[in-house]
């Protein structure tokens, strides 16, 4: 497999990535260990880097994108600084987490699965974040708000706009 | 009779051997059970659900496809029950795909539009959800229409299991997957081979041939324009089934006079070329093998999937290539050049059709400068076996039932090493007849070299030139090569003297009778009937050998001198570069 022609400064693969895939890469399931491991420490999947994972793992890339776009869980574009998940679970969807999503759609001015241009935030609705009691329920960064109100919206974002 | 399986296909006994699948076993039985995602070249890959079957002591329907049969399994293949489910599978699939069969490249042969008239749908119950995605046709040979896409999953199967070449693949989930390259890049910037096994396997329109039947047209209608038509080894024993002729009729005559009846002014015979293409590709091999004048083995060049395989996954083999041009190049070059000459046409005014039984061809015929060698782009337009089916459809042609015609001279003519270019081990079998010739001075006794031939992925073979030991290797089906180019490779590594002198690669399975612009629907039935047409079209042959071909010695008697020489080497070589898998 070639090496991509992204312009240098794109992703690479850090020595501590090198180091896991080599630990690695003679067992089996190795392919989906790394992937999770390149998306933690770059918050998603560069292309770049998914060129070289083909490369050191000997797996053809096409298999490396049917698995990263297989599952949601691994992302294709790098995140917003700020990550925020709504959920639409049961529990609160039926307690208005489509209202939530509208109004932090307003508030970002961007809609579901995209990015703000200027890169603060990043926005998706996800299933059941596990505290259906607290619903509706949305997090930032992992930070979990619950018993949510679409009024509450525009003092939380302010917080992370600011930082 | 102790190890077979019995059981019971809609209360028929039946015994199969072990592995046999239920699906089989109906067969055995003459009954038929519906299929849309299985083929016989693939694994079960049981995506559809149409071969769903009841098994009396199984609480859930079973895929017939991909079970296996069972001691003691009564089956059921047919009740109302399963038939409905049939349906709403077939209903549902409906609901995604266009409703365009009237435009569609498959009206007529789509296996998706035989099984809904075989089930006699009238309506579609569910709401269309058809996803608006972008066609592909970047490679100028294929074309990919995920829109028509059924997620069968056979493209994605051929190009990874058998062809081993990672194009395509699935990407996304649900009803928003869909067929194409990793990584954002068009079919061109991918691995991409553009052997066409793809649209030679798809059920439906999803991918199909580049479609050049208008340029075609054109050409013809242009009185300033000396259209000429050339056809492969392989097109004569496969386009009789686009008219419902068995597979492996021998058609050459009725395909001369159907391309003069369209309109050409001359016809020639691509084997003609091929007994070009043994005289250069032999002369090498003498040369390397006997005064090791370049690296051993030698290996064959006239596919173009393989050298395109090779350029991006095997550059470490460049040096091994034969420089010979493939035979429709070599016949471009030459009608644009020697027949030109001779019979004073301007060669701006010829427009050079090579009929193919391939998609790989329309790419090759651009792919470096050397494929101008006459000053002009030698082939003008590739069409494929499919494409000259209906051009000769359109034009009301009665292919079958035409008088025989005859291809014109000076480039028409072919001995049977010609002709068994088009079957794997072909290309091999007609070299060694000429090298025997060329290291001996005499001919072989008995120009069948059996040991060469058959279906078997890699074929390796010795060969006595008089005590001398020739050791070559036949492979075919691109993803068969891996394992003969490990083998070199570990030789070299090992400073051994490599275990192959010669080396043919074909890509597609069967050879090119198997190609991917060939009528679809074959299986290796088909192909072992295509290939008995091309041997009997070699055994039919006055002459065997490539040079005894008197129009090839009269070629390099008035106009080429030697083989390998200047001016051969000027119009009828080439040369290999490597390239990246993915070009961005």
């Amino acid at each position: 497999m070639s090496t991509t022609t992204e312009p240098t400064g794109a992703p690479k693969l850090t020595d501590e990535l090198l180091a896991f895939i080599a630990e690695w890469k003679s067992r089996p399931g190795s392919l989906i260990m790394v992937l999770h491991r390149v998306q933690q420490t770059f918050g998603y999947i560069p292309r770049a880097v998914a060129f070289e994972v083909a490369e050191l793992l000997d797996v053809p890339l096409a298999k490396i994108y049917g698995v990263i776009t297989f599952y949601n869980f691994f992302k294709l574009k790098k995140p917003g600084r700020n990550q925020i998940q709504v959920c639409l679970g049961t529990a609160c969807y039926l307690r208005g987490g489509e209202d939530i999503v509208h109004a932090v759609e307003k508030q970002l001015g961007v809609g579901l699965n995209a990015i703000t241009p200027d890169g603060e935030f990043s926005f998706e609705a996800v299933r059941c974040l596990g505290c259906c009691g607290l619903a509706p329920v949305m997090t930032i960064n992992g930070k979990v708000y619950g018993k949510l109100e679409t009024g509450q919206l525009p003092a939380i974002l302010a917080k992370y706009r600011q930082v | 009779m102790d190890n077979l399986i019995q059981l019971t296909i809609n209360d028929i006994p039946v015994a199969v051997p072990p592995g046999t699948t239920i699906l089989e076993a109906a067969r055995a039985v003459q009954v038929r059970i519906p299929t849309l995602c299985y083929h016989p070249d693939l694994l079960a890959w049981a995506a559809c659900g149409i071969c769903v079957v009841r098994e009396a002591r199984s609480p859930k329907l079973l895929r017939a496809c991909c079970t296996e049969a069972a001691p003691g399994m009564q089956i059921t293949t047919h009740d109302p029950e399963i038939v409905k489910i049939r349906q709403t599978v077939l209903e549902l699939i409906l609901s995604t795909h266009p409703n365009d069969c009237l435009q569609c490249p498959r009206n007529g042969n789509c296996e998706l539009q035989k099984i809904a008239a075989d089930f006699g749908i009238r309506d579609v119950p569910f709401e269309s959800r058809v996803m608006p995605l972008p066609r592909d046709e970047s490679t100028k040979s294929v074309v990919l229409n995920p829109e028509k896409c059924i997620k069968c999953g056979r493209c994605a199967l051929v190009c990874q299991q058998m062809q081993g070449v990672w194009a395509l693949e699935f990407l996304g989930r649900g009803e928003r997957t869909r067929i194409a390259p990793a990584a954002d890049v068009t079919l061109e910037e991918s691995p991409c081979i553009k052997c066409g096994q793809c649209s030679a396997h798809c059920p439906v329109g999803a991918i199909y041939e580049y479609d050049e039947v208008p340029k075609v047209w054109d050409a013809l209608k242009d009185p300033k324009k000396y259209c000429v038509a050339q056809i492969a080894p392989a097109v004569r024993v496969a386009i009789g089934e686009a008219f419902g002729k068995a597979p492996g009729t021998l058609l050459t005559g009725q395909t001369y006079a159907a391309l003069r009846r369209l309109g050409f002014r001359a016809v020639f015979d691509t084997n003609f070329a091929a007994d070009v293409t043994i005289i250069e590709e032999a002369s090498e091999f003498v040369e390397r093998f006997a005064r090791h004048t370049g690296p051993l083995p030698l290996i064959t060049s006239c596919c173009p999937a393989w050298t395109d395989y090779m350029e991006k996954r095997a550059p470490d083999f460049i040096d091994n290539f034969s420089s010979a041009k493939s035979p429709h190049e070599m016949l471009g070059v030459l009608a644009k050049t020697y027949y030109a000459e001779k019979l004073g046409i301007d060669p701006r005014d010829i427009v050079m059709v090579s009929v193919m039984p391939c998609t790989a061809k329309k790419y090759e015929i651009t792919r470096s400068e050397e494929m101008s060698a006459s000053g002009h782009q030698d082939i003008d337009v590739v069409l494929t076996t499919r494409e000259l089916a209906r051009m000769i459809k359109v034009a009301g042609i009665d292919f079958l039932n035409l008088p025989p015609g005859e291809a014109d001279s000076i480039l028409g003519t072919y001995s049977g090493a010609g002709t068994i270019f088009g079957a794997t081990g072909g290309v091999m079998e007609a070299a060694l007849r000429t090298a025997y010739n060329f290291v001996t001075g005499e001919d072989l006794r008995d120009v069948n070299l059996r040991q060469v031939r058959g279906m078997e992925g890699v074929r390796e073979a010795e060969i006595d030139i008089r005590g001398t030991k020739v050791r070559i290797a036949v492979a075919h089906q691109m993803g068969n090569v891996e394992q003969v180019l490990e083998a070199i490779r570990a030789d070299r590594k090992a400073g051994r003297e490599p275990r192959y002198h010669f080396i043919e690669v074909m890509a597609c399975r069967g050879g090119c009778i198997g190609g991917g612009g060939q009528p679809q629907g074959a299986t290796d039935e088909v192909r072992k009937a295509r290939t008995a047409g091309i041997y009997t079209d070699d055994e039919r042959c006055a002459v065997r050998c490539s040079h005894r071909n008197p129009d090839l010695i009269k070629l390099y008697a008035d106009f080429l001198g030697q083989p390998l020489g200047e001016k051969a080497h000027r119009l009828l070589h080439n040369h290999y570069h490597k390239k990246k898998a993915y070009a961005r």
